[in-house]
């Protein structure tokens, strides 16, 4: 049984979710070989070979595969990985893009977002927004699997796989990367962060999240929004946690003027140790919070970031 | 340019779900449906383009049992012209709908195709890229922004840390984000005319396709619980907690 991972990346470096689907990988057992399809990508092959539990990297260096476009990917994956017994990929917004496809080519089912690895067939993988947990057996001969990072610790980088090169390249032509506009900051990304702090429509506006910012920056935690601040334009969408958003689960969630929705609660209630700040003690987010601290957030944030 | 828009009929986003007690499946009995709202965010998205004179036909499609016309006649009420119901048992696998849907596209030869980028049930995320990659085409995924210019669909998704911007060739697949529209509420007028606009029905025999069983459902759980929490009364006692009992800061 060997097992194809497909290594997320920007050509430079590995994405810390590649670390978490080599996890699940070595749950599911077998010989594991990580897929780095990219263009300059040598960094990242580089990288890859330093994932501990990976036997073999695969590098496929072509212009086709700068942006990762879906068209061009799932076909790669398609030629590469017909005798493997399982595909991974990160569920990220470049895995769940690319790997469906690979599935239909390959005529089998796709097991979208698993959380636990049951057997070498069978995954657990939330529903309904995460209020049930399905467990799912695969009875096709390949298995597609996507894999949410928060439920799988990261691979440690110790390892040293030889890397070999695939010339397979092919482009479709049929799809075309015009650009790209990624949030810039200083901070954490939101996946990634062991401390997150985030602001619901009790933040009243845009800039008072500059009092979370001041937080994030004494917590070097990164800063996150629900839906509904999002909704009422207070940040941008990028920043939006919840079943809909990110999928995050960090040491630490500091929920501030949020009132806890499912859909908010979905994207956030595997964290480790949350905190909600509301002024509302009715608030559903107190149900899953381990402290709760009924206050203004106007009174509790500047105090918070003087005290930290 | 003719549009195809897929509708899925789900548990209603407000509706609270209940496990069933022998852990086989979700309990669905007694339960407000409708239409999974990124399905209702395509229909008004395919209904925008033809106000615009960019679409000239929209065609609704749903796969499930009877019960599924009702969605199909919710699309028919924002603007869709028709609608076509493919009879299958409850739940159908993503695959195998998006084999169904595909035959549809092959028969009625859409220029565009819009869905929702997951359903609110199974939470697969999947159908729309599988329908694609069966007929070939592109795809645009979690589509925030959507233009249609000489032949080609250029779209802004939303991605992991921004957005990404695609340019795709026709006909291609377009699934929706939340932020794509909002949707508009059916007016009555419209919802009468709604039962009048014609709406056929095939099975999967009628489009030669074979269903296949590629997973099996072991059993359905709710959540780990997480125990309640305390209540804190300063900021101070937070700190302190924080610092001392959970240790995370």
């Amino acid at each position: 049984m060997a097992i194809l991972v497909i290594a997320e990346h920007d050509n430079t470096a590995l994405k810390g979710a590649t670390l978490n689907t080599i996890t699940a990988a070595q749950q599911i057992g077998g010989d594991i070989h990580l897929l780095v399809a990219g263009f300059n990508c040598q960094p990242a092959a580089d990288a890859a070979a330093k994932v501990a539990g990976v036997s073999k990297v695969l590098q496929v260096d072509n212009a086709a595969y700068e942006h990762q476009l879906a068209e061009n990917l799932a076909k790669l994956v398609l030629e590469l990985g017909r005798d493997y017994s399982h595909i991974l990929a990160p569920a990220t917004t470049t895995g769940k893009n690319f790997m469906p496809r690979v599935a239909a080519l390959l005529d089998v089912a796709q097991i979208s977002d698993i959380t636990a690895v049951e057997a070498a067939d069978s995954f657990q993988r939330p529903i309904y927004a995460g209020n049930a947990i399905a467990t799912v057996k695969s009875l096709d001969a390949i298995k597609v699997i996507t894999v949410r990072g928060t439920a799988f610790e990261a691979a440690e980088q110790n390892g040293s796989a030889d890397i070999s090169s695939v010339d397979a390249a092919e482009d479709l032509a049929i799809s075309q990367f015009i650009s790209e506009e990624m949030a810039k900051s200083d901070r954490p990304e939101l996946t990634a962060a062991k401390v997150i702090i985030s602001g619901g429509r009790g933040m009243g506006n845009g800039e008072n999240f500059a009092m979370l910012e001041q937080v994030a920056d004494k917590l070097g935690a990164a800063v996150g929004a629900s839906r509904a601040a999002v909704d009422a334009g207070f940040v941008p969408n990028d920043m939006q946690v919840g079943q809909t958003g990110k999928i995050v689960a960090p040491e630490l969630y500091i929920a501030v003027g949020i009132s806890g929705a499912i859909q908010h609660l979905a994207g956030m209630k595997d964290s480790k140790v949350i905190v909600a700040i509301n002024k509302d003690e009715e608030a559903p987010i107190f149900s899953v919070a381990d402290y709760g601290l009924v206050a203004d957030l106007f009174d509790v944030m500047p105090e918070l970031q003087q005290k930290l | 340019m003719k549009i195809l828009v897929a509708v899925k009929r789900v548990i209603d986003y407000n509706a609270k779900v209940r496990v069933k007690t022998d852990n086989t499946d979700v309990d669905l009995s007694n339960t407000k449906m409708a239409i999974n709202p990124f399905c209702e965010i395509a229909v008004e998205e395919a209904v925008r383009l033809k106000e615009a004179g960019t679409a000239s036909e929209i065609i609704a499609v749903s796969v499930g049992p009877k019960a599924c016309q009702e969605q199909i006649r919710a699309a028919l009420a924002l603007g869709a012209d028709r609608g076509i119901q493919i009879e299958t048992e409850d739940s159908p696998e993503s695959l195998n709908v998006a084999k169904l849907l595909a035959k549809i596209v092959e028969a009625e030869q859409p220029e565009l195709i819009i869905m929702g980028k997951q359903a609110i049930d199974s939470d697969n995320n999947q159908t729309g890229q599988m329908l694609a990659a069966l007929s070939g085409m592109p795809q645009a995924t979690f589509a925030s922004e959507v233009s249609i210019e000489d032949g080609k669909a250029q779209v802004t998704r939303e991605v992991d840390g921004g957005l990404q911007t695609v340019a795709i060739n026709l006909p291609a697949v377009v699934t929706t984000d939340l932020r794509l529209n909002e949707p508009r509420y059916a007016a009555l007028p419209n919802i009468m005319k709604a039962k009048r606009k014609p709406l056929d029905v095939k099975t999967p025999a009628d489009l030669g396709v074979e269903l296949k069983q590629h997973t099996q459902l072991l059993k359905v759980t709710e959540p780990a619980e997480r125990s309640a929490g305390i209540l804190v009364s300063s900021v101070d006692e937070l700190i302190e907690k924080l610092k001392n009992e959970a240790k995370v800061i």
